[in-house]
């Protein structure tokens, strides 16, 4: 049988793959990508502790739904706002994202 | 080793290697089509939680509609930061060393939690988790106002961004 350490592992391995994307990628969208790698490590955490812990109470299930509908409005948001910059900057490296910095 | 754990492996080997071909590939569409491959690896994973609408719903929401989103925008913004050009920024060294020191340190923290090894429990004949979640969701003592929030979350993000995208040179 499977214990629910590998799957605590695996989740937590994929988090990490996200973190680097997130913190090593120039391209904004890259790191959208990496934060959604995140968000879905996540969700495999909420899940497996539902199914070992307490598989008779369905919190786990449906704080992950709630999570797709945060990661679909978040990728809807960031990824207009990464259009909207590319118009008026012609760039979508965060580098040189810095109009703040100005 | 049984079935089940070579499955596992077969699913988190698959899984990981596509992630970690979406943080390292140079193209980003072949990295929008290795991020498609690590969610189908996820929602496999919720298949073998027992969580088949999940599953379901990875496959509709991440593959059907987030990574094509995602393509789009790599379309629409082509030709920037993209192609044989290096993808990482100066300090991707650190970046890595983060993301292994901070693996070290859930694995490590998880290892003193005394249910990690927790085995999993049978669920009975007469449970029907996809009932259970949908009476949850709309059930007042349950999930129906973080359910309804979320619904005019999603809806106030979409109008949001249709807002944020629209070009005002166009008038």
């Amino acid at each position: 049988m499977v214990p629910l350490s590998w799957y605590l592992i695996l989740a937590a391995a994929l988090f990490s793959v996200g973190l680097y994307g997130v913190l090593a990628r120039k391209n904004a969208i890259a790191i959208l990508m990496g934060i959604e790698l995140m968000l879905n490590a996540v969700n495999v955490n909420l899940v497996a502790f539902w199914r070992y812990r307490t598989p008779e109470v369905i919190a786990g299930q449906a704080f992950a739904v709630i999570v797709f509908a945060v990661a679909a409005a978040e990728v809807a948001v960031g990824l207009a706002l990464i259009i909207s910059i590319y118009r008026r900057r012609n760039t979508v490296v965060a580098d040189d994202i810095d109009l703040l910095k100005f | 080793m049984t079935a089940q754990q070579l499955i596992f492996i077969i699913l988190a080997a698959i899984t990981l290697g596509s992630a970690v071909m979406v943080v390292t590939v140079r193209n980003l569409v072949h990295a929008a089509l290795w991020l498609i491959a690590t969610l189908f690896g996820v929602a496999c994973l919720f298949v073998a939680l027992n969580a088949g609408f999940l599953a379901v719903a990875q496959v509709v929401i991440y593959i059907g509609a987030i990574s094509i989103l995602i393509i789009f925008a790599i379309m629409l913004t082509r030709g920037v930061g993209q192609g044989t050009s290096t993808q990482t920024n100066a300090n991707w060294g650190w970046g890595a060393l983060l993301a292994v020191v901070f693996f070290g340190g859930l694995v490590w923290l998880l290892s003193l939690w005394p249910g990690f090894t927790t085995q999993k429990p049978e669920i009975g004949r007469a449970f029907d988790p996809l009932r259970q979640l949908g009476q949850a969701l709309v059930s007042p003592n349950a999930y129906v106002i973080p359910f309804e929030v979320a619904s005019v979350l999603l809806l106030a993000a979409l109008i949001g961004a249709i807002i944020v995208a629209w070009d005002r040179r166009l008038k």
